[in-house]
């Protein structure tokens, strides 16, 4: 394998991490989701303030995958936020109320009222969760697009990557898309429940419950899943040959997985672990169901970026012109600027350690009632 | 064309927006976050429990005011990819770097050690925790640092080259971009500005804390470590921003020509104390002013420490005239030059094109020859006419003179409260000193805007220093969407602004009426 060309599938690999990361932080905006069941007034201040004190981690995750992909695949940066503008408009939208709602939600002389706020997290919640889906989604069932550098020869329409007029609208309605997209929104609420059952204690009731959901919510997420699965391996999709030339291919991620046994292999392993933590959380006293369904998520979510994009896989087939579907090889930062970005990712195993190290010391003792009144700063 | 001209005018409205509602809040949680770690500091070291009440206090405003800097913050990295997708493509390989640094180096020691600051008093130890408020402020400094390198190479591109087989350029020097002066002038000089900013900040709430003469004691200390941190600011503020000013002249002397209102340049300009602008000065060249106040020789002795120095205006720089130190007027390359350079460019750079296509060797050479010769000028290959790239006069020039007289004003009120803190009679208790305070706040939020106007707008019409306007750096979206999603943010981000500060109030004044020192 070429460097550049290792370097590319590192970095690859690297967002396909940070992906992971995302997927599992998102039961941040799973348990938002929850706001409006039933429960008590107290049990609502819990769920709020045991979200509130991992929401950053969720937000900052985000960013860092936005920054990632802008460093190393600038053409898809350039392509997709650019193209499928009101998909990423309404993310970004649903990111920014969540942002100031915890903060504000209880504070005195918030103006909108709790409520208010409440509802921008249930608004992130839900749109977060479906639309980062339907984005990843486009790494499948593609987007409208055309890629054309020589356009920037030309002042009077310079702009090389031109999205269909719909601009992500299409995206949005697919229902392939949507059926991923809600697949990550009810494990987002799985993966919530199991959150709660690990972060609040003293609740038996509430616990009792959230059981029930971690059931319900994470049966929906399976049925989703699978179906979403079987789309996907019946699905083609594009790659670049020997000489770079994009050429249409049946059953393409179908076939990356069963040349590349060891995603297959990391499939199965995500999947029996993802669903051993919603067993462990629906039905035993065990408080540590996150912990196999989160690695368990982030294994899947690995496997599925990387049979989007190796092998010379199109990570955004454009359904408009083939051929400007966008691999690693086509999309990537240069040669100077991979290893330079790979220098720096030596720090990520430091920035890992320390957050380890600061959510055991912060989650240490379970959140309850009797802290949150004593608690200074509070959501 | 009209359409081009739209999606430009509203991408750049929607940019414009972002940027300065971001910044109404990043420099508190700049200044802000370091004020609050001093407190702890004195907390940790003393043991004193009235330190840690106070702590509390400013730590609870920062955490108001950090989560809309979060929010808008996260609009603006990404609308580098929605609304400026070109310029994603043609600089991605370099700018995106520091992007993804400012991720991985400083966003996660923020969010990580932000949420020990809040809720870890009674889950780690003291110093765990007061090491947590440090790494915080220091993770929102290196937050501050890796975004400013990204504007300063934007500013001036270094550290790069054209790759014509990708139509884009490659980073070939990461330290020329991260270590470039303008980045280093740049950085220290947001990030001062920005303890001025909190300084101003804390006096203003002391002193209307002992303008109603409530919690005296928390107010008078509160009030003397604004006025440190502010004035250290202040002074740092004043020196990076004259070497700011000097790597201007260097790198962009249009924007200097701009902000000086100079369109006539002349050996031992003047420095412009206060002027107004005529409606149209660029019709009267040698005298733009209706009236000013001037400094003589002050433009030439200050950029070069010579007050003989010849400073072109904006006219020079479009004929590419300037003086040497012996007198002669020579000629460089005029506006009307490098756009011609610019365009020879862009020829080249389709023939390269025509030329990889056929596989003709000696064409892809000589092509290739001819963009590396012409490259440095490719952006202005966009431009219709020499005057496209001037940069709006009056905004740069008005912005330029309210940062540094406002800024003077706030250097004499932050002496003046330093000096009232340490005076034994009771200054302090005087009314007018306290509204002097309050009303600061107002004014430090005007120069901390009006700074980033004078770069942002003053480097006008370039997105990238001489190689993109701003109108090549675009997407390809309606117009229509563009003015939708600008009016979105502007509601939300008003609404945001008003809570937050109604929020403020609201907290300022019920924690008045409590013991701000008493620790709860």
């Amino acid at each position: 394998m070429e460097t550049l060309e290792l370097l590319q599938a590192y970095w690859w690999l690297l967002i396909a991490v940070l992906g992971a990361a995302l997927v599992f932080l998102l039961f941040v905006q799973g348990g938002q989701s929850m706001l409006y069941c039933k429960a008590s007034d107290s049990e609502r201040q819990l769920m709020v303030n045991s979200l509130g004190r991992k929401w950053e981690f969720t937000f900052t995750t985000l960013v860092v995958f936005g920054g990632a992909f802008f460093a190393s695949f600038p053409l898809f940066y350039s392509t997709s936020f650019g193209g499928a503008y009101w998909l990423w408009m309404l993310i970004l939208f649903s990111f920014v109320l969540q942002a100031v709602s915890y903060e504000f939600r209880r504070k005195k002389g918030n103006v909108y009222g709790t409520r208010t706020y409440d509802s921008f997290l249930m608004f992130n919640g839900l749109f977060g969760c479906v639309m980062l889906g339907v984005a990843v989604g486009m790494f499948f069932f593609g987007g409208a697009f055309t890629v054309q550098k020589a356009n920037i020869l030309e002042p009077g329409n310079p702009v090389i990557s031109q999205w269909a007029s719909s601009h992500g609208l299409e995206a949005m309605l697919c229902w392939k898309n949507l059926l991923l997209g809600f697949a990550v929104f009810f494990l987002a609420r799985t993966m919530a429940a199991l959150y709660f059952i690990n972060n609040i204690g003293d609740e038996d009731a509430f616990i009792a419950r959230m059981r029930k959901k971690v059931l319900v919510n994470g049966l929906i997420f399976a049925v989703l899943f699978v179906a979403f699965l079987v789309v996907l391996l019946l699905s083609g999709g594009y790659r670049a040959d020997a000489q770079g030339n994009i050429v249409a291919e049946d059953y393409i991620y179908l076939h990356n997985l069963l040349n590349m046994w060891w995603l297959a292999v990391l499939l199965l392993a995500g999947v029996v672990a993802a669903l051993y933590g919603i067993f462990t959380g629906a039905f035993t006293k065990s408080r540590a169901g996150i912990w196999f369904s989160g690695t368990g998520a982030s294994a899947v979510v690995i496997v599925l970026f990387c049979i989007a994009g190796y092998a010379g896989t199109a990570y955004l087939p454009s359904t408009l012109d083939p051929a400007s579907s966008l691999t690693l090889a086509n999309s990537s930062s240069s040669l100077f600027t991979l290893k330079t970005m790979s220098i720096v990712s030596i720090l990520v195993p430091f920035v890992l350690a320390y957050i380890v190290y600061v959510w055991s010391k912060m989650n240490a003792v379970q959140l309850t009632e009797k802290e949150l009144e004593s608690e200074h700063h509070k959501y | 064309m009209n359409e081009l001209i739209e999606v430009v005018d509203w991408s750049r409205a929607q940019f414009a927006l972002t940027a300065m509602y971001h910044w109404l809040f990043v420099p508190l949680t700049l200044g802000l976050s370091v004020i609050v770690a001093i407190m702890e500091t004195i907390y940790y070291r003393t043991g004193n429990e009235r330190w840690k009440g106070l702590t509390k206090f400013w730590m609870s405003l920062f955490g108001i005011n950090f989560a809309c800097g979060v929010a808008t913050g996260l609009i603006l990295e990404f609308e580098f990819g929605t609304n400026w997708s070109n310029y994603s493509w043609f600089v991605g390989d370099i700018f995106g770097a520091p992007l993804a640094i400012e991720g991985i180096v400083a966003f996660f020691m923020e969010a990580t050690f932000v949420a020990v600051m809040f809720f870890g008093w009674n889950k780690v130890s003291k110093g765990f925790h007061l090491a947590s408020t440090w790494l915080t402020a220091l993770g929102v400094s290196l937050s501050a640092l890796w975004i400013l390198v990204a504007n300063a190479w934007m500013q001036y591109p270094v550290g790069m080259e054209f790759d014509p087989a990708q139509m884009r350029n490659v980073m070939t020097d990461f330290f020329a971009v991260a270590l470039s002066p303008v980045a280093i002038n740049k950085f220290f000089h947001a990030v001062f500005s920005g303890w001025t900013l909190a300084g101003i900040f804390v006096i203003g709430v002391s002193s209307w804390l002992l303008w109603r003469k409530r919690n005296i004691s928390a107010a008078k200390s509160s009030l003397k470590i604004g006025a440190w941190v502010g004035l250290a600011g202040m002074l740092l503020t004043l020196f990076t921003g004259h070497g700011s000013a000097v790597e201007v002249s260097r790198v962009q002397p249009m924007k200097l020509a701009a902000m000086e209102g100079l369109y006539q340049g002349s050996v031992g300009a003047d420095l412009i104390g206060v002027a107004v602008l005529k409606s149209n000065p660029e019709q009267t060249p040698d005298d733009p002013m209706l009236f000013s106040i001037d400094i003589p020789k002050g433009l030439s002795y200050l950029i070069y420490a010579d007050g003989e120095h010849f400073v072109p205006g904006i006219n020079d720089l479009i004929a590419g005239r300037s003086i040497t130190a012996e007198g002669d007027t020579v000629y460089g390359l005029s506006y009307a030059d490098k756009m011609a350079l610019g365009r020879k460019a862009r020829t080249a750079l389709a023939d390269y094109s025509k030329a990889l296509e056929a596989n003709d060797s000696n064409a892809i050479i000589a092509a290739e020859k001819e963009i590396k010769e012409n490259f440095p000028y490719f952006g202005y290959g966009y431009l219709e006419k020499p005057e496209d790239a001037v940069p709006p006069v009056a905004t740069t020039f008005y912005a330029f003179h309210i940062m540094v007289a406002v800024g003077g004003l706030l250097f004499a009120v932050l002496l003046l409260m330093l000096f009232a803190s340490y005076c034994k009679t009771n200054v302090l208790e005087k009314s007018w000193l306290h509204i002097i305070g309050i009303f600061s706040i107002v004014l430090v939020w005007i120069c901390s805007q009006a700074g980033w106007i004078v770069a942002e707008v003053g480097r006008q019409p370039w997105v990238i220093q001489d190689l993109m306007p701003t109108n090549a750096a675009i997407s390809s979206i309606q117009s229509d969407s563009v003015q939708f999603t600008f009016w979105l943010f502007a509601v939300i981000f008003t609404a945001l602004l008003i809570a937050e500060v109604s929020i403020m109030l609201r907290y300022i004044s019920n924690a008045s009426k409590t013991d701000i020192e008493k620790t709860r």
